[in-house]
């Protein structure tokens, strides 16, 4: 299908950094299962650094692929750096999603900053410029544009 | 191996019918309208090909108006009710949650016209119930509209029975009999059928012909205006070599229809049985009553479009009623109207054979989802959570 990219086809086929993370320091989950993408990010935060970062994924292959990208691009970064990740950032590094395919990046974003926020809670700190984007609208559910 | 396992979406032109075209581009080329004896040849070619196809589904060669397929018989046969209805002072219709959206567009949009319209139940097994069917018929009815066979889950709906009782209370009746005919055995005249809608690609013909049959009292409303091709009711130069491609085609399906449906009804069930090894899956739609190459299955705990693309990687062509796979966000409206949760339509999978898929593309296609389902499974949240007893299984 030309659909996607080679770079999503390939983050689709072989993605990065899947699974979980046991005694994550911090745990992002966003979507829904009703709106047919859900993702989950699992951070180990050291020194203020991703040291390590997984996902997991249930959606189409564009979700699965912005998770991927996602998580490559905030492993090894300061936190203060992973947290301005946006899903522009995410959709660029795939050389680009399909339109109508573009809340599967915001879903990445989403989770990742969730997960952050997670992290600060726990910690008890607070993330200075952390913006949790508002709940989205699910397009699904309450037919907006995407 | 490439394993084409999307029959439903369309089908290989078949021998036949591709060299009962052939000469009528290159050779037969004339106008079927134009008066000299080139042209009139062209013309013998399509009254031919009327009269094979009338003989085939029981009708008249008169009551065929050939169009570009069954979108447009469809949309034909519901305005041409509608307008028959509207000047009886009757405006409402009553048709199914899971037509398909040539028929639930088209009604949408005389909806908008001053149309009432009732979608009746088609219950967890798929089949519209003939009493629903009755009992949904209203005085200002002029229209029922109930395919034969729905073209996602392939079940197959009592259109004999549904047709009497439209012709005792003096309903139209028409079925968008796209994915039944050439497939299951069809008799316009004693199935009671006004308007039957049929296409050639899906019945191993070229694509853009099809047909619509009305019945002969009742005047069809012209959708294309122009020329007086098809007695004034469908304008527009003929398609020659695609009519003749679909009449062979429909002869040669027909012909075989008995032992091509054993076949793959078999090859059907193999299928069937293996998918729902798989732990947690549900065939969609009810076993028996079904087309004799549909499978549908949905796999708890993952989303279809990522298990289509890795079943193309295996080389396997399927389709699933997925959000991400028809280009909206919801889920298909058949398994919804079966009663099928979001999250589970949204992990659909759709697998429709043809009388040349063999046995060992059947188990190879078993294995291949088999080992997609459980990889995307394994890493899938939904999957982890319905595991570990955070939520319930939907499927058991
Ligand atoms: C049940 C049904 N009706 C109508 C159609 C539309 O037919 P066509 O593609 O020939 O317009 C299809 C095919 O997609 C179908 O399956
Ligand atoms: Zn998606």
């Amino acid at each position: 299908m030309a659909l996607y990219s080679e770079k999503v086809m390939d983050h689709f086929r072989h993605p990065r950094n899947v699974g979980v993370i046991e005694n994550a320091d911090g745990i992002g989950e966003v979507g829904n299962a009703r709106c047919g993408d859900i993702m989950k990010i699992y951070l180990k935060i050291e020194n203020n650094v991703i040291a390590d970062v997984k996902f997991e994924t249930f959606g189409c292959g564009s979700a699965i692929a912005s998770s991927s990208m996602a998580t490559e691009l905030i492993k090894g970064q300061p936190v203060s750096e992973a947290m301005k990740l946006t899903n522009k950032a995410v959709a660029e590094a795939l050389d680009g999603l399909p339109a109508h395919k573009l809340h599967c990046s915001v879903l990445a974003e989403e989770a990742i900053k969730k997960a952050l926020q997670d992290y600060a809670d726990k910690q008890g700190v607070e993330l200075e410029g952390l913006c949790l984007p508002e709940e989205t609208a699910c397009p699904a559910c309450c037919g907006a544009p995407v | 191996m490439h394993v084409y396992l999307d029959n439903a979406a369309t089908t290989k032109v078949s021998t036949a019918a591709f060299r009962a075209m052939e000469p009528y581009f290159t050779e037969q080329y004339g106008n079927p309208s134009s008066l000299y004896a080139f042209g009139q040849k062209a013309h013998e070619a399509i009254t031919e090909a009327r009269e094979r196809i009338a003989t085939l589904l029981h009708c008249e060669p008169r009551e065929i108006t050939f169009t570009s397929g069954g979108s447009e018989a469809d949309t034909q046969a519901i305005r041409s009710a509608a307008q028959w209805g509207a000047k009886r002072g009757k405006r409402h219709i009553v048709s199914t949650k899971f037509e398909h959206h040539a028929v639930l567009h088209t009604l949408e949009s005389l909806q908008k016209e001053g149309f009432t319209v009732t979608l009746i139940d088609v219950h967890e097994d798929g089949i519209v119930r003939p009493e629903e069917v009755a009992a949904a018929i209203q005085e200002d009815t002029c229209l029922v509209s109930v395919m034969t066979a729905n073209n996602e889950i392939g079940t197959i709906q009592p259109v004999e029975e549904i047709g009497k009782i439209c012709r005792e209370k003096g309903v139209l009746f028409h079925t968008d009999a796209v994915q039944a005919v050439g497939h299951i055995p069809m008799d316009v005249k004693k199935q009671q059928i006004d308007f039957l809608s049929l296409s050639a690609h899906k019945f191993h013909g070229p694509k853009g012909v099809g047909a619509l049959i009305a019945r002969k009292d009742i005047p069809l409303l012209s959708i294309i205006e122009g020329g007086a091709q098809e007695r004034g009711r469908r304008a527009g130069t003929e398609n020659v070599p695609a009519i003749v491609g679909m009449a062979e085609a429909l002869e040669e399906a027909c012909r075989k229809l008995e032992e091509n449906g054993q076949k793959m009804a078999a090859l059907r069930d193999r299928l069937t049985q293996g998918l729902l090894q798989i732990p947690h899956s549900v065939l969609n739609g009810d076993a028996e009553k079904r087309l004799p190459g549909h499978v549908n299955v949905c796999f708890e705990g993952i989303e279809g479009e990522s298990l289509l693309l890795l079943l193309d990687e295996k080389g396997i062509c399927a389709s699933s009623g997925s959000a991400c796979t028809s280009g909206s966000l919801e889920p298909s409206h058949v398994l919804l109207a079966i009663g099928r949760p979001h999250e589970i339509a949204h992990g659909s999978l759709r697998l429709t054979l043809s009388e040349e898929t063999t046995p060992q593309e059947i188990d190879y296609t078993v294995e291949a989802v088999t080992q997609v389902v459980q990889y995307l499974r394994g890493m899938s949240p939904v999957w982890r959570d319905l595991v570990n007893g955070k939520q319930p299984f939907v499927i058991q």
